[in-house]
């Protein structure tokens, strides 16, 4: 806006505002109404919804779901938008920063002197798509399951780590064969393929990248820790296709796609990147 | 004869020792008995409102506020604002009340939401306010900033008060975040750690700034207790501090008209009629903008 252009806006409001109606009692009346529909609906909502009280917070056990509240769950979606892992720290932290800067500053950028929304469609369009990504990130996360079974099948001897790993979380961020979710963490169909179990224990301690950390379950319940990891282990997946584009991912992985790279094991690492080599040159030819 | 100067008014310039001097200084109680209610001393106070005001000066500062104009064509969308800070609010009440029942520590929390919850008269009413009453306080953040977005009411002169609210924004966001811990059950407690590892890949300030919520590198017992003094004193203490600064400019900017409606100003009384103030009472702000651009 240019001077000429704020003097005409002054003029035009003041004009605007002399036309108006005092704010007692006209916008006090309807604020109030709004208040008490405001009021209204949380005490409907109290009353019909409850507060209910999950099962206490344990961090030995391992059945848990991590979901956050409702209206986080567009940020958490964008994990599972954005896959490979070396792309997460853009999802986690890069997409929601820039979001905040660009709204920050908007004001600033947004020069138009034009405040009817019919009459600057790229505010107004931009404005809308936003709106709309937000509703499906969060009508993504509304249905993304918290599923607590998997039916890939597996040997006898693998069946207690299979039940271990449907009953602590791992679904939640994790696809395995058909069930689970597919991200934020890699598929885990052939994470046996990929890693070996001594480097499957490492990422699971670690917890790279978002995922928790797995150490109280290795230290508290060393059975269970290890049959869970067996059963990873054993996982080296049907489906010979997706193979390629898996094994980057679990590379990724390991290596805490940039998280806390402090904490990684340079063998972990290497041997994941071997595992993930040799996989990627068995399914090439 | 001149009045003395209102109190809280005085201008500095010495009114009333000028007339001390000359050595018949009124007498505020006697000189001018009529005038009751005026804006000098007064007689006895027979009124509480009246002795209230000769002491603060506030009835000016009220009248002003509650009579200023809101421009043509304000409409319910206008009510969105008020209605989020009238959902804090909401919070601010309920939340007290859940304070005098939590205990914030790992091995505590969980059986004192229990006890408020079952034992305690209205506890889970109470509770249940204050948890669904978040969520009607952020969807009602961003309905009141799409209304301001789409209405253009970021733009000149209101520039600044976009930015507050943005920061309000956040600081909500936060609020939500560090409540959902409190109640420390499963749910709460992991979903926390995945949202403290998420803060955790950021570049450069991230790991510092998952240590700081965590209080350490591992989530340990001062974990709950810092979430806590963050939910209920540092966030809301800068909330308030902000909504203050964005009511603040909403009185003094005045808020926009629809965008659809415009004033037809004839060119002749566009150059004439001065640009007297965008605020009710003070000539300062708008002229001087006006003037200097
Ligand atoms: C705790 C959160 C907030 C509270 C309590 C609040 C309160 C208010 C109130 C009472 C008004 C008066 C006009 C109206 O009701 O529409 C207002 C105006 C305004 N708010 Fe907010 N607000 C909040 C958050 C925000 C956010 C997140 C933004 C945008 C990023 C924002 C931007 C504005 C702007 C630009 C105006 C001026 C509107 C106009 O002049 O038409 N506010 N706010």
């Amino acid at each position: 806006m240019n001077n000429r252009e704020k003097e005409q806006y002054l003029r035009e409001y003041e004009v605007m505002k002399k036309k108006g109606k005092p704010f007692f009692p006209y916008a006090v009346m309807k604020d109030s109404v709004m208040a008490c529909v405001v009021v209204g609906v949380i005490i409907f909502m109290s009353l019909y919804l409850g507060a209910e009280q999950g099962p206490k917070a344990d961090p030995t056990t391992t059945t848990y779901v991590p979901r956050p509240e409702w209206y986080f769950f567009f940020l958490f979606e964008l994990l599972r938008v954005i896959k490979p892992p070396e792309l997460v720290p853009i999802a986690t932290i890069g997409v929601p920063t820039i979001a905040m800067v660009l709204l920050l500053l908007l004001p600033f950028y947004d020069r138009n002197p034009e405040r009817n929304p019919l009459k600057r469609p790229i505010a107004s369009i931009a404005g809308i798509m936003t709106i709309i990504a937000m509703a499906f990130l969060t009508f993504l996360g509304a249905n993304a399951g918290s599923p607590t079974d998997i039916e890939i099948d597996v040997a006898p001897e693998y069946e207690a780590g299979k039940l271990v790993a449907a009953q602590s979380g791992c679904l939640a961020c994790h696809q395995f064969g058909e069930n689970g979710n597919n991200g934020p963490g890699p598929k885990l169909t052939e994470i046996g393929a990929r890693l070996n179990p001594a480097a499957i224990a490492r990422s699971l301690e670690i917890g790279p990248g978002i995922m928790p950390s797995y150490a109280t379950m290795a230290e508290d319940e060393p059975e269970k820790f290890r049959d869970l990891v067996a059963f990873l282990a054993s996982l080296n997946g049907e489906e010979e296709a997706s193979t390629g584009e898996v094994g980057v991912a679990g590379s990724g992985s390991v290596e805490s796609s940039g998280g806390n790279p402090a904490v990684v094991e340079p063998d972990a690492g290497s041997s994941a990147d071997g595992a993930g080599a040799t996989t990627d040159s068995g399914a090439t030819p | 004869m001149r009045r003395p100067p209102k109190p809280g008014h005085s201008n500095g310039n010495g009114d009333a020792p000028a007339a001390l001097e000359n050595g018949d200084a009124p007498s505020p109680v006697t000189d001018n008995p009529g005038k009751r209610l005026t804006t000098g001393a007064k007689d006895a106070p027979a009124d509480l409102v009246g002795w209230v005001d000769e002491r603060m000066g506030a009835t000016s500062f009220l009248t002003a506020m509650l009579m200023r104009k809101v421009p043509k064509g304000t409409n319910w969308f206008y009510t969105l604002g008020s209605a989020t800070l009238f959902a804090f609010v909401v919070q601010a009440i309920t939340g007290v009340f859940l304070a005098m029942y939590y205990t914030p520590s790992p091995v505590e929390a969980y059986a004192s939401i229990t006890h408020l919850t079952n034992d305690v008269f209205l506890g889970e009413f109470v509770r249940g306010m204050h948890k669904w009453g978040a969520s009607v306080m952020v969807i009602l953040v961003f309905v009141h900033m799409a209304r301001t977005f789409f209405f253009g009411a970021y733009k000149y002169p209101r520039e600044l008060n976009w930015v507050i609210g943005v920061v309000l924004l956040i600081l909500t966001m936060v609020m939500g975040f560090t409540g959902y811990l409190l109640p420390f059950d499963q749910r709460s407690y992991w979903a926390t750690i995945v949202g403290v590892n998420i803060n955790g890949t950021g570049p450069i300030v991230g790991p510092y700034l998952s240590d700081f919520l965590r209080a350490g590198p591992e989530f340990g017992a001062t974990t709950l207790s810092r979430f806590y003094a963050i939910h209920m004193l540092l966030v809301p203490g800068a909330i308030i501090a902000m909504i203050g600064a964005h009511l603040y400019l909403v009185v003094k900017m005045g808020t926009t008209a629809p965008p659809w409606m415009r004033a037809d100003l004839k060119p002749k009384d566009a150059r004439r009629e001065p640009v007297e103030a965008i605020a009710d009472g003070s000539a300062n702000g708008a002229s001087e903008n006006g003037n200097a651009s």
